[in-house]
């Protein structure tokens, strides 16, 4: 992107990339069919009788829809099956029957408009609940309502005829809309409403189709046909764009496709630099199933398991015994590697519905992570009980993530000795061995990094907040992003002197940033003494490709050169030239 | 008739996934399972009713099993909820 000379006026649509890679092609604009009740009477019981039949048939139909999809797509995860799952009861349900049916009889509607009728009514009735869970319950029964009212209607007619090449465009997509939807058509998603974990992100990501969810509005304003861009990486959707811009994408995506498939191949083989230094290419994950699509790209383990994931779309802090579940099942898909948990990182910047964290006016410098920890030991107590257990199942690691200081790495490790005593007085088992480690992502924790490390097992240098805090840049603001550079010497130091440190104290250090996953970066990071790292799972063939065709020996020489320049373009510069 | 009741544990009550476990588990049976709460009780057979009912963690509901297979039923419910219904 870098190198792109961007016209004015060029529109240019920004949302959050939720599947990565480019699509280009069509708009297509997914419009629901929307069902109106015709407020129609009928006007004898056999039509009654009638009507009530094609509900049943229209029943019947979607049901047989739904089994299909849940049968024939092996692709689609846990969490779109359970999904689906429950539509079939919404769909079957006895009381969504005997509504229906007793509007037909006892008011003489249409089938079609009964539905419509109690869907609206069961709609505003999940609505009105006092809970955002039940609420979004409220999408799932519109869902299953929109789908049965499509098997009624005569116009209904199977799969919706999508053009080749399109990019589908909508308010949102449902997991019923997928049925609908011939996907193999469609070579890109963009959405209005959406996040990284909604519906639809989970299924673009499955099915490696690239997606930007949450455009907004303007959005709507896309026609039919236009000519777009979608970056699923960068989260921005290109309308009708210049041909140089189009060109650029093209190519990027062509390489990018030539690339993967080179790149995937690599995954049996070691990441070994050519002079015999092995390095260790580990994934961050957020499930278990993260953690098997990491072997699929080679991945050692899991550097970074970020337990927020369970914390969130949730009414209440999750139980022991819930998290102890996904615990256990990471362990038994770990197929024997290292995990390293990082207990929860919540803050206000990322606030859950059920724990209210007061507006702070810096969030970044507030109430989060391990000082929410420290602060609810009820909370924390429960998570590293469950951790605890669920490590005879697995080989990990405790990490404590914005650890600023030895007072709270301290605290925190006592109250690991807190949980395992527990444990032990209720005869429970769990790993007694687990090691302990620590983000170093706060530069105070970073400056003293030879003081914890006597303390700690482990390092993980977090480079995305380590860089933000240490040149004061928050990097989602548009107008000073470009200051925030890890490449600056000033964070270059941090980091090469927290590995100084671990080394010295003969305990391992690793990087889970983004930092981590530039290939530009990779041969610096290993001449500073860094022999783990950790990233995405799709960047782990990328850094490898590196690491197997340079030696440890000009890893070095370029860290011993980096070290002697005083500008952070300078830097930049020498190390793009390099690869 | 079989009358039992159930503290739910699960913090987050009988949400979508465990609410379409236990309506499959109910259908296996020909006896009619009522699920009462202070003075709202619906039938366990419709994830319409059980999502509204609102059971929450920590409220306690009564189960009520009755037909010529309830004792099998009501030990069936029983697993679900004492050891099923927090892992979902």
């Amino acid at each position: 992107m870098d190198n792109l000379n961007y016209k004015s006026g060029v529109a240019e649509i920004k949302g959050v990339g939720a599947s990565p890679g480019i699509a280009i092609g069509n708009a297509f604009r997914f419009r629901k069919e929307v069902v109106r009740a015709t407020e129609l009477k009928l006007s004898d019981d056999s039509e009654v009788k009638r009507e009530i039949e094609k509900f049943d048939a229209a029943v019947n139909i979607s049901v047989r829809d739904v089994k299909q999809v849940i049968e024939r797509d092996s692709s689609l995860n846990r969490e779109v099956v359970d999904v689906l799952e429950s539509h079939l009861e919404f769909i079957t349900d006895p009381q969504l029957r005997s509504d229906v049916v007793s509007r037909i009889t006892d008011h003489k509607m249409f089938a079609i408009d009964s539905v419509v009728k109690v869907i609206e009514l069961t709609t505003v009735a999940f609505n009105d609940l006092d809970s955002d869970y039940m609420r979004a319950r409220a999408a799932d029964v519109q869902d299953i309502g929109e789908r049965i009212l499509r098997n009624l209607s005569y116009s209904y007619s199977g799969k919706l005829e999508i053009n080749e090449n399109s990019i589908l465009i909508a308010e949102d997509i449902s997991p019923s809309d997928t049925i609908a939807l011939d996907l193999s058509k469609v070579m890109g998603f963009a959405t209005q409403l959406g996040s990284r974990t909604s519906h639809t992100a989970i299924l673009a990501r499955s099915k490696n189709i690239p997606a930007v969810l949450g455009c907004g509005e303007i959005l709507a304003s896309v026609n039919d046909g236009d000519l777009l861009i979608v970056d699923g990486l960068n989260g921005i959707v290109h309308v009708n764009p210049p041909a140089h811009l189009l060109r650029y994408y093209r190519e990027r995506k062509e390489a990018h496709e030539r690339q993967a498939d080179a790149l995937k191949s690599l995954r049996h083989h070691l990441a070994v630099t050519a002079d015999g230094r092995q390095i260790k290419l580990l994934a961050n994950i957020s499930s278990a199933d993260d953690l098997e699509d990491s072997f699929e790209y080679g991945a050692m383990g899991a550097g970074l398991f970020r337990t927020e994931m369970l914390f969130m779309n949730r009414t209440s802090f999750p139980s022991e015994q819930r998290q102890f579940e996904c615990y256990k099942q990471v362990g038994v898909k770990s197929r024997g590697k290292e995990v390293t948990i990082r207990t929860m990182d919540i803050g206000g910047d990322k606030p859950l519905d059920y724990f209210e964290i007061p507006r702070e006016d810096n969030p970044f410098l507030g109430y989060r992570g391990v000082r929410i920890s420290l602060d609810r030991r009820d909370v924390f107590i429960t998570q590293l009980r469950a951790i605890l257990r669920a490590s005879i199942f697995g080989n990990f690691r405790i990490m404590f993530p914005m650890i600023s200081g030895l007072e709270e790495l301290l605290a925190a490790k006592s109250m690991v000795e807190e949980a395992k005593s527990q444990l032990k007085t209720e005869q429970l088992e769990f790993d007694r061995q687990i090691p302990l480690g620590i983000m170093i992502e706060v530069p105070s924790a970073a400056i003293v990094a030879d003081i914890l490390a006597p303390e700690a097992d482990f390092f993980s240098i977090g480079t995305n907040d380590l860089c933000q805090y240490t040149l004061a840049v928050d990097r989602g603001n548009e107008k000073i992003k470009s200051l925030y550079e890890p490449l600056n010497p000033a964070v270059l130091r941090l980091i090469s002197f927290v590995i100084d440190a671990a080394r010295q104290n003969n305990i391992d250090v690793g990087m889970c940033g983004e930092f981590a996953a530039d290939p530009k970066s990779t041969l610096l990071l290993i001449g500073m003494g860094l022999h783990e790292f950790s990233m995405s799972a799709s960047s782990i063939p990328r850094v490898k490709n590196v690491i197997l065709n340079h030696t440890e020996a000009k890893a070095r020489e370029i860290w011993r050169n980096v070290k002697t320049m005083r500008r952070t373009d300078s830097i930049i510069k020498y190390l793009e030239a390099l690869i | 008739m079989i009358s039992k009741d159930y503290l739910i544990t699960a913090a987050e009550g009988i949400h979508a996934r465990p609410a379409t476990t236990l309506i499959r588990l109910v259908k296996h049976f020909k006896s009619a399972v009522i699920l009462r709460k202070g003075d709202k009780s619906i039938r366990l057979n419709s994830i319409l009713n059980i999502l509204t009912f609102g059971a929450k963690g920590g409220d306690t509901v009564t189960v009520i099993v009755e037909g010529e297979d309830e004792v099998a039923a009501a030990a069936s419910i029983d697993k679900f909820f004492k050891e099923e219904l927090k892992q979902l």
